[in-house]
């Protein structure tokens, strides 16, 4: 049994256990700031960012995410090509558009067609990550907008009163206070995230989803040390299980936070806790 | 071809009536319109008959969740915790291979291998977690007065539950019920990228506009009809979930009426 679970196909599943933390250990952060941008410009005065912003938001929100994660791939993959072919082959004289084929010059392929295998997962990882960014930033979006709202209207005008511009008010005083508010719907939002990571598989990384469908799959003594009937089921349910430990642990540390962001605070948690204090 | 009788041959694809084979060459528009519209169908069909069975089981693992006694209450929490612990894509995955399985030792699990019958059950215990969860929440903050006043009338048992404590769970837990059901609508397309076959290429909305991706090798026209059929849908499901809302808190002074708010910010 521990040899099984050691041969090095197994050793690639669990090294796609990181690709899955890396992906959300970079996700997060560049989501949140897409987020901050999104939220930044739907309550931006000017019209056209404002607009912007809001149809970021509600746009992504209305439609599955999953029909996001498949248009995105193709759609920045074309777009960066489009516009590596139009920087790097001005001489380039036939439509890029034939038919049903997307023609660029050999030189604007992305990643270049001799580039080593690793380059071509990495990009294929990068553009996964980007996906994931955006469809995620416009929930943070959402959540950072909702946020800003929530900050009381009186610390603004205190600050304008102080005669701060407003942005000396957005960046001194909404910004800093706004995070209690966010912060139930980003850890919701982090659970999410964490849901979402098996979708990977659909944007052709190889994950752990596709391990284990390639792992549990029939293995007939031809090909392998130890041969099995169909264990698909089996793999599946361990990642199951992966999920909801990885979950439940995210979920008692969110708590943590919480607890510790109220301490103090003039809210209703707040004064529980006090009130439990005393 | 003209457009009507594109719309003869592929209206009801997804369904298998019309004609047999997909559009191979020069993609026109109104293929990939009637496609797509076609393959909401199935989307319409996974999310409406989820729901409405889901409804019943959510409401009973409410009340089982709620209840003082720990052989309701512990089962409740598990299948609540199990389902919304875990991503949706992995449980499909998981119930496909399971459904496979089973059917190796008795054919009468056939037909869960397929997605009408098999997915559909994956949907449905996912959404009645999820929705359990909401009621469970809306159980706990119904205001002591109503439950007192049903005390007082000398209210027990079944009427209690059917006649106040029932229909004012509805009532606060509806706007987070209408986020859900739009989210399962949502959900029902991952049904067949994970495991299920699309059986004769009868898929969904989304398999279809994937199909034309793939084919043309251009998103820019498939995806964005799938995201205008699917905000059609959504505003169809907050429409009537609207009047539904309306109809609940009709006893309410109209002033202090909430509105629906629409949120739907989660994903399985």
């Amino acid at each position: 049994m521990a040899c099984y679970l050691t041969t090095g196909k197994h050793m690639s599943i669990y090294t796609s256990v990181f690709t899955v933390l890396l992906l959300l250990a970079i996700t997060a952060p560049v989501a949140l700031a897409f987020g901050f941008g999104g939220a930044t410009a739907a309550r931006s005065p000017l019209a056209p960012l404002r607009w912007f912003g809001k149809s970021y938001i509600a746009i992504v929100r209305g439609v599955p995410d999953i029909a996001f994660f498949l248009f995105f791939v193709i759609a920045l993959d074309q777009g960066i090509e489009y516009l590596r072919h139009k920087a790097l082959c001005r001489d380039w004289s036939e439509p890029i558009r034939q038919g049903n084929d997307f023609v660029v010059c050999q030189a604007a392929k992305m990643p270049l067609g001799d580039a080593p295998q690793w380059v071509h997962e990495s990009y294929g990882f990068a553009l996964a990550v980007l996906t994931f960014a955006i469809v995620f930033g416009a929930f943070a979006a959402n959540v950072l907008f909702g946020a800003m709202r929530a900050v009381p209207r009186a610390q603004l005008e205190t600050a304008e009163a102080y005669g701060m511009s407003p942005r000396q008010t957005f960046w001194r005083v909404l910004v800093p206070q706004m995070w209690v508010y966010a912060l139930p719907g980003l850890s919701n939002l982090w659970m999410v995230l964490i849901k979402a990571t098996p979708l990977l598989f659909l944007l052709g990384v190889e994950d752990i989803v596709y391990w284990a469908r390639e792992l549990g799959g029939t293995k007939t003594s031809r090909f392998t040390d130890y041969p099995h009937g169909d264990w698909r089921m089996w793999y599946f349910l361990a990642l199951l299980v992966f999920y909801l430990i990885f979950t439940r642990i995210s979920e008692i540390v969110l708590d943590r936070v919480m607890q510790r962001l109220t301490r103090g605070q003039a809210t209703a948690g707040g004064e529980a806790q006090r009130k439990a204090l005393a | 071809m003209s457009c009507l009788e594109t719309i003869q041959a592929y209206g009801l694809r997804a369904v298998g009536i019309g004609e047999r084979l997909l559009p191979r060459e020069d993609f026109t528009l109104c293929q990939q319109f009637t496609l797509i519209g076609s393959g909401m169908i199935w989307n319409i069909y996974f999310g409406l008959v989820a729901l409405t069975f889901g409804f019943f089981l959510a409401t009973a693992l409410a009340v089982g969740k709620a209840s003082p006694n720990r052989m309701l209450r512990k089962p409740a929490e598990w299948f609540i915790f199990i389902f919304r612990g875990s991503p949706l894509f992995i449980q499909f995955f998981f119930g496909y291979f399971l459904f496979l399985s089973l059917k190796g030792v008795h054919p009468f699990f056939d037909a869960f291998t397929a997605a009408w019958l098999g997915a559909l059950i994956v949907l449905f215990l996912n959404t009645a977690a999820y929705s359990g969860e909401i009621f469970y929440g809306a159980l706990l903050s119904i205001p002591k007065g109503d439950t007192e006043a049903a005390d007082a009338y000398g209210m027990t048992g079944w009427p209690r539950f059917r006649r106040v404590i029932w229909p004012t769970m509805l009532r606060l837990a509806w706007p987070a019920y209408t986020n859900e059901a739009i989210f399962l609508f949502h959900a029902t397309a991952l049904v067949f990228f994970s495991g299920f076959p699309a059986w004769q290429q009868r898929g969904d909305a989304l398999y279809y506009a994937n199909y034309f991706a793939d084919k043309t090798f251009n998103p820019f026209v498939p995806y964005p009809i799938l995201a205008m059929y699917f905000i059609i849908l959504t505003l169809i499901v907050v429409g009537i979930f609207g009047m539904v809302n309306a109809r609940l808190n009709r006893h309410l002074p109209q002033n202090v009426q909430k509105k629906l708010r629409i949120r739907p910010n989660l994903i399985r």
